[in-house]
C-alpha cells in the first residue's frame, strides 16, 4: 500500500463521487420539489451515454458529441415528463415506483432496438488521453481529472442556480410549499417540467462523462441508480448540499473499500478468510453505511431545512 | 360475502384455480405438456406474491427487496446440497430459518423508517444480498449455482420424490393454497386488524396504545419466511440459483404482480402472477423485445387499473366506490 496508490484511489473515489452527485442532484431535486420517486433516472444516464457515443462518432469529436447529447437528453427528459410522469404526481409512492420501473424496462428495450445489443465506446481526443504527472511522483489519468473538474463546475453552477437566481428561488419555494407557490401565480407545472428535464440532463451528463472510461451499454443505469438512491438517502432526501457531501463520501468509501479492504482484513484474519470476505464486504459497505445512517438519523445526514 | 362464490369474481377465481389444479392432466391432453412447467412457475411466483401482498397490500409496507428471500432460500438449498446435505427435512427448515432471520434484521432496521425511505432502504438491502451472491466465488458468483439433486424426503420406507413433475406440481399447489389460507387467517385475526389498522392510520393505532412496530416486524418476518417457501420451491424446480434470482427487477416484478392482481385482495396476487407470467410468455414467443410492450403496459395498469384484475372483476358499485 504505497502513498501514490492511496492518492490515486482517493482521486478515483472523488471521481466516482462526482458522477454519483450528478445523478443524485437530479433525483433529489425531483423528489424534494415534486415528491416524486424516479427509478427511471438511471435510464437518462444510459440514454445520455448512447447519445454522446453516436454524436461523437458523427462529429468525430468527443466534446462536440457531448454538446449535442446534452440538449438531446434534456429533450428526452422533458418528453418523459410530459407524457408519463406528469399524470403521476398526484399518486402515491407505490405508483411512482411501479410506473418508473415500467419506464426502465421500456428504455432498456428501446435502446436495444435503436443501438443494438452491443455497447458503444468513445475514443478520447489526444489532448485528454494519457496521464499527467502530479507532485510527489504521482501520475494520474488526465481524463479522470477532467471528470472531477467538470463535475465540480456543474456542482458550483447548480449551487448558483438554486441559491442566486430567480428560478432557483422558485425551486426552493416549491420545495417548501408547492401549493403556495402555485397560488402566487407561478406556473408550477412548467417549473416541474424544467426541473425534471434539468435532472435528466445532469444524469445524462454523468453518463456521457463515464462513457470514454467504460462504455455505453444497456442496463448501465440501474446499478449506479441504486447507489445514487443510497446517496440521497444518506444525504437527506431533497437536499442538494447533502447529496454532494454524501456522494463524495459514498464514492470514497466504495472505491477505498474495493482497493484496500482485503489488505486491512489481512491484518486481523488469515489470508484465505480475507480473500473471501474482502470482495463481499467491500461491495456491501455502502449499504451498511446507509443502514447505519438510517438507524441513527432516519432523516439522513443533512435533511433540507424547513421541511 | 354471502354471494362470494356466485359473484363474477368468485366464478373467475374458481375457474383459474380449477385450471391450475387440472393442468398436469389438461396440459398433456392439449398437446402442450410445457404448460405444466409454466404453471408451476405461476404457482411459485404466486406464493411469493401472496407473501408480499401480506405486508404490501394489507400492511402498506412497500418492500422493494422481497426477491432477496427467493435468493436466500435458494442459496441455502444450493449450498447445503453442495455440501452433500440433500435431506429436505433439514434443508427446508434451515432455508426458511435463514429467510426469517434475514427478515428480522432487515425489518428491524427498515421499519424505523417510513414512506420513501422504507422503499429505498429495502431496495438497498435487497441489493446488498444480491452483491453478497455476486461476490461469492465459491458458489458460482455471477454464473450462479447449479443444484444437482432435489431435496429428498424419506421417512422410513416412504419417499416423496420431488423429481416427479406431477408430484412436485401438486406439492406446490398445496403450498400455494396453504399460503393463501395462512394470509386469510392472519388478516382476519386480531393481529391482522392491527396490521391493516397501521396501514390506514398508524398514528391513531399508536394513540390507542398499540405498538405497531412489533406487529409490523412480525408481519415482515412472516412474509419473508413465506417468500422463502417460494424460494425453496424455485430452487428445487429450476435446479439452479443465481444472483439474478434476487436482483432488484425481480422485486419490482413481484410488486407488479401484486398490483396487477389486485393489491390487498386474497387471491389477487395469484391472478397477477398468472397474468404476468402468461403474458410475458406469450410476448416473448411473438417478439424478441417484449419489454417494449411490457413497460408501457405496466405504466397503463398503474394509471388506469388500480384495482388490478381483482378490481375489474368486482361489481360496478364497488368500482365506483
Amino acid at each position: 500500500m504505497t502513498f501514490a496508490l492511496v492518492v490515486e484511489q482517493t482521486l478515483n473515489g472523488v471521481q466516482l463521487g462526482i458522477l454519483l452527485f450528478l445523478l443524485a442532484a437530479g433525483l433529489t431535486l425531483v423528489f424534494g420539489i415534486m415528491d416524486f420517486v424516479n427509478l427511471a433516472h438511471g435510464s437518462f444516464y444510459m440514454v445520455g451515454a448512447f447519445f454522446a457515443a453516436t454524436f461523437a462518432q458523427w462529429t468525430g469529436n468527443f466534446v462536440a458529441g457531448v454538446a449535442l447529447a446534452l440538449p438531446a437528453t434534456l429533450a428526452v427528459g422533458i418528453v418523459v415528463e410530459l407524457v408519463a410522469v406528469r399524470t403521476l404526481y398526484a399518486r402515491d409512492h407505490l405508483d411512482h415506483v411501479l410506473a418508473t420501473f415500467g419506464l426502465v424496462l421500456f428504455f432498456n428495450e428501446l435502446v436495444r432496438l435503436v443501438w443494438g445489443p452491443e455497447g458503444r465506446s468513445i475514443r478520447l481526443p489526444v489532448v485528454l488521453d494519457g496521464s499527467v504527472d502530479l507532485p510527489l511522483g504521482i501520475t494520474y489519468s488526465i481524463y479522470r481529472l477532467v471528470i472531477i473538474g467538470a463535475g465540480l463546475m456543474v456542482a458550483l453552477g447548480l449551487y448558483i442556480l438554486v441559491n442566486r437566481t430567480r428560478i432557483g428561488m422558485l425551486i426552493r419555494a416549491g420545495a417548501s410549499n408547492r401549493t403556495m407557490v402555485g397560488a402566487l401565480g407561478i406556473n408550477i407545472k412548467f417549473l416541474f417540467t424544467i426541473i425534471f428535464g434539468l435532472g435528466a440532463a445532469l444524469a445524462g451528463f454523468a453518463g456521457m462523462l463515464v462513457t470514454p472510461v467504460t462504455q455505453a451499454e444497456i442496463g448501465m443505469g440501474e446499478q449506479i441508480l441504486i447507489v445514487a438512491l443510497v446517496v440521497i438517502v444518506i444525504g437527506g432526501i431533497g437536499s442538494i448540499r447533502g447529496a454532494f457531501i454524501a456522494a463524495i463520501i459514498t464514492g470514497l468509501i466504495d472505491t477505498m473499500g474495493r482497493s484496500f479492504l482485503d489488505v486491512l482484513l489481512l491484518t486481523v484474519m488469515s489470508s484465505n478468510a480475507a480473500e473471501a470476505a474482502g470482495p463481499a464486504l467491500s461491495s456491501m459497505m455502502i449499504y451498511i453505511l446507509m443502514a447505519a445512517v438510517l438507524f441513527f438519523r432516519p432523516q439522513g445526514l443533512f435533511p433540507p431545512r424547513g421541511v | 360475502m354471502r354471494n362470494a362464490i356466485t359473484s363474477r369474481r368468485g366464478i373467475v377465481t374458481l375457474a383459474v384455480f380449477a385450471v391450475i389444479a387440472s393442468m398436469p392432466v389438461l396440459g398433456p391432453a392439449l398437446g402442450q405438456p410445457f404448460y405444466v412447467d409454466v404453471f408451476t412457475r405461476v404457482m411459485i411466483w404466486g406464493i411469493a406474491a401472496v407473501s408480499l401482498n401480506l405486508i404490501l397490500g394489507y400492511g402498506g409496507m412497500i418492500s422493494f427487496g422481497h426477491a432477496a428471500y427467493l435468493g436466500l432460500a435458494g442459496y441455502t438449498i444450493g449450498i447445503m446440497s453442495d455440501a452433500g446435505i440433500d435431506n429436505g427435512f433439514l434443508q427446508w427448515p434451515v432455508a426458511l430459518a435463514v429467510c426469517g432471520l434475514a427478515a428480522l434484521v432487515i425489518g428491524a432496521i427498515c421499519l424505523r423508517t417510513r414512506g420513501l425511505y422504507f422503499i429505498m432502504i429495502t431496495l438497498a438491502f435487497g441489493q446488498m444480498i444480491f452483491f453478497l451472491g455476486v461476490s461469492s466465488d465459491r458458489y458460482g458468483s455471477n454464473d450462479g449455482l447449479p443444484i444437482y439433486s432435489r431435496s429428498e424426503f424419506k421417512l422410513g420406507g416412504a419417499e416423496l420424490d420431488l423429481g416427479n413433475g406431477t408430484l412436485f406440481y401438486y406439492v406446490t399447489f398445496v403450498l400455494l393454497l396453504a399460503s393463501i389460507y395462512a394470509v386469510y387467517r392472519i388478516v382476519n385475526s386480531r393481529f391482522g386488524m392491527v396490521i391493516r389498522g397501521s396501514k390506514s392510520n398508524e398514528a391513531r393505532m399508536n394513540a390507542i396504545g398499540v405498538s405497531t412496530y412489533r406487529y409490523k416486524l412480525t408481519a415482515f418476518v412472516i412474509a419473508g419466511v413465506m417468500c422463502g417457501v417460494a424460494g425453496v420451491l424455485m430452487a428445487n424446480f429450476e435446479r439452479f440459483v443465481s444472483p439474478d434470482t434476487m436482483d432488484w427487477p425481480q422485486s419490482g416484478e413481484m410488486i407488479f404482480m401484486v398490483v396487477l392482481g389486485g393489491i390487498g385482495s386474497l387471491f389477487g396476487p395469484v391472478l397477477g402472477a398468472a397474468v404476468f407470467l402468461l403474458l410475458s410468455e406469450f410476448l416473448s414467443n411473438i417478439m424478441e423485445s417484449k419489454n417494449i410492450i411490457f413497460g408501457p403496459f405496466l405504466i397503463l395498469v398503474v394509471l388506469f387499473a388500480r384495482g388490478g384484475v381483482n378490481g375489474l372483476l368486482g361489481s360496478r358499485a364497488e368500482r365506483r366506490g
